[in-house]
């Protein structure tokens, strides 16, 4: 009878929940390309929005690209929630059981890649159409963006399952997540635009410190509040 | 008794509001550097402290709910959050009356002022989640998770906040205190005390009675007896 | 966690759940010998679906307690899920992701040894094997029926909870539920059974429990 076999510990759990979140993922690529295309479509609004003063431009460029990022997250979350929900695939893993903490752990690191593998793509076309270099060199850019796709999954991904279940939900997941996001928009566009455009007064470090705080917060949060959001 | 003191609490505390207006106007001596509209201060302060109370009032609850689920307390968790909200937006519009003479604009991205309106779209957020909820043990459960995401987002947007404005000048209120300045503060604080306090006892009053129409009551029907299989 | 020989299978005491204002389950009482079967009747919104939710512990009762195999489901939720198999309304399926995948992922998730074989096995006797690399969107409702049901039997469950086994299934599919069952039970596994079938379900099942609006009631 079942509970005799060995069942994996939590980090395993979550390690099957987010390749079964990458594997849907791969399978519904299509949706995936939507979705990079939604996001370059803002990076290319915002630059109409400002106009073609390309100094600006170049400027406001670290800022932008997280904007784009936040936006698409959103759409991103939502999806990642619908799937489960779809045929109540969520109450499926819950009654094998599978831990909440690894459901959250799993779901929140899939958001996370998909996040990033979406700023890999927005990071080329934002120094081409802003026409600015990463002065202090692209590995730092993407530490700074990890972090930061790492901070928004980890709220990202409680707020989309409270707001997956809702008849608003289109609605409320930003209205929710949003102002939650600000200290990572923060962060995150001050130090993406000091790997840009140079760090001249040393404050790299102390905006990465506060994107790391951020995601010590959010990720010790969600593991403790998720559980309560997704069982009855 | 404590239907005195629920008759007592908006008495004593409009009536004090009603002489702290005339503390603040007339009796106080105008602030030496700032003038007549440093006295707004005696409002918005004790606003904004309200503001704060009450959102401890709505984590703590928040907190509490998770450990123990009860209807009551999430009757408190709404109306400390929504009492928070009507004193922040309070504190926010009177801070940027104050702006305007003070600095010449409205607006001026004051870590505190941005960093109070920030929280108070949180809580708005917070509020509105709760109306697409049907079940009331659910909507309870996940405001009481929203309430704690609030209350910890709070506390990293007044820090980043600071921080993010700590290249740019930043402005200082008056330091100068003096006994008159003092006394009519806390008078005020006092008035806005017993208000809030009042306003979080009627809106968890009304909290309680539209729970009785929405929970079925605590005894299910039938009798005792049920023919179950054997 | 060792089971007292003697425990019942369920043993559950005044069981209740409100939604709202409605009391979905009111004061329901069952006892259940491990090995028996129980028919669960009643028209739609009697509290069948409720009852199977709380038996199993993916709800909990607003008031009254249960335990299954001695274990109490509210305090012992892991523990009590881990022994109980449902199989309700909802498939519990990842559309986007094969017959074969949607088995694989539990069978890790539960620690199944061997999953391949495994899933082949549970495909072949739920009639899907020509199926295992297809996408479930493609599938019919009566196949994604079936699916459900390799899925609940990849968990071995002591306690089967069935939830209108036989909708959306045509005859032959009936036929194979009934013989899933049938196994299920020869193996010594507790089923409930809610479903308006009655003729299927008294064949299956010694026991029977009507309910009619949330309570206890006389067929």
């Amino acid at each position: 009878m079942s509970g005799g076999w060995a069942r994996p510990g939590l980090l395993r759990s979550a390690l099957v929940v987010l390749q079964k979140d990458l594997l849907i993922e791969w399978r519904t690529r299509a949706r995936l390309n939507a979705l990079v295309f939604f996001a370059l479509s803002t990076l290319l609004l915002f630059s109409f929005a400002l106009g073609p003063d390309t100094r600006l431009l170049g400027r406001s460029a670290g800022g932008y690209l997280w904007l784009a990022i936040m936006f698409s997250s959103v759409l991103a979350l939502g999806e990642s929630f619908r799937v489960e929900s779809e045929n109540a695939a969520l109450d499926g893993l819950r009654m094998l059981p599978v831990d909440p903490k690894a459901i959250f752990l799993g779901k929140a690191a899939g958001n996370a890649a998909l996040l990033m593998i979406l700023s890999a793509v927005l990071v080329p076309v934002t120094l081409a159409v802003y026409d600015v270099r990463a002065l202090l060199g692209l590995p730092k850019l993407a530490g700074v963006l990890a972090l930061g796709c790492l901070g928004i999954s980890a709220p990202g991904t409680v707020y989309a399952a409270i707001t997956a279940r809702s008849r608003a939900k289109d609605v409320l997941l930003p209205l929710l997540l949003f102002p939650i996001l600000i200290p990572a928009l923060i962060a995150g566009s001050k130090a993406a635009t000091l790997v840009l455009h140079g760090d001249a007064m040393n404050e790299l470090g102390s905006w990465t410190g506060l994107l790391f705080g951020f995601n010590v917060a959010y990720w010790s949060l969600g593991v403790i509040l998720f559980p309560s959001v997704i069982e009855d | 008794m404590v239907k005195a003191l629920r008759i007592a609490l908006p008495v004593v505390g409009f009536s004090m509001l009603a002489i702290g207006a005339w503390l603040a106007l007339a009796w106080v001596p105008a602030e030496r550097d700032m003038g007549a509209p440093s006295r707004i201060m005696y409002v918005h302060v004790p606003a904004v402290w309200m503001m704060f109370l009450c959102s401890i009032l709505n984590f703590g609850s928040s907190f509490w709910y998770l450990n123990k689920a009860s209807l009551k307390v999430d009757a408190l968790a709404e109306a400390g959050a929504e009492v928070c909200l009507l004193f922040g937006g309070i504190g926010v519009l009177l801070g940027s009356i104050w702006a305007k003479p003070t600095w010449g604009v409205y607006w001026n991205w004051d870590p505190r002022l941005t960093s109070v309106t920030v929280m108070l779209v949180t809580y708005a957020g917070m509020l509105a989640a709760r109306r697409f909820e049907e079940d009331p043990d659910r909507r309870a459960r996940v405001s009481a998770v929203l309430g704690i995401l609030a209350a910890a987002s709070a506390v990293l947007v007044w820090f980043s906040v600071k921080w993010f404005n700590s290249l740019h000048q930043v402005q200082s209120s008056p330091k100068t205190t003096y006994p008159e300045l003092v006394f009519t503060l806390r008078w005020n604080s006092f008035a806005f005390l017993f208000i809030a306090i009042w306003f979080v006892w009627e809106r968890y009053g009304l909290a309680m009675a539209t729970r009785a129409g929405e929970v079925a009551p605590p005894e299910p029907p039938g009798v005792t007896a049920s023919g179950g299989a054997a | 966690m060792s089971t007292p020989p003697q425990a019942l299978a369920i043993d559950a005491v005044d069981l209740s759940r409100r939604y709202g204002t409605r009391w979905a389950l009111a004061r329901i009482s069952i006892r259940l010998e491990a090995g028996q079967s129980l028919l669960l009747t009643g028209h739609n919104g009697s509290g069948k679906t409720t009852l199977l939710r709380v038996l199993a512990g993916a709800v909990p009762a607003s008031t009254g307690r249960a335990s299954i195999f001695g274990m109490d489901v509210a305090k012992e939720r892991a523990t009590v899920r881990q022994r109980v198999g449902l199989l309700t309304h909802s498939s519990y399926l990842y559309d986007d992701l094969s017959a074969q995948e949607n088995l694989l992922i539990p069978a890790r998730l539960l620690g199944v040894p061997d999953p391949p074989a495994r899933i082949r096995e549970l495909l072949q006797q739920v009639g899907l094997e020509g199926r295992a690399q297809d996408a479930v969107r493609q599938f019919s409702a009566g196949m994604k029926k079936r699916l459900s049901i390799a899925r609940l039997l990849l968990k071995e469950p002591a306690l089967a909870l069935f939830d209108e086994p036989f909708g959306e299934l045509d005859p032959g599919g009936i036929q194979q539920m009934e013989s899933v069952i049938r196994a299920l039970q020869q193996r010594g596994t507790t089923v409930v059974l809610a479903t308006h079938l009655i003729e299927q379900g008294q064949s299956l099942c010694s026991q029977r429990l009507h309910l009619e609006g949330g309570r206890a009631a006389a067929a």
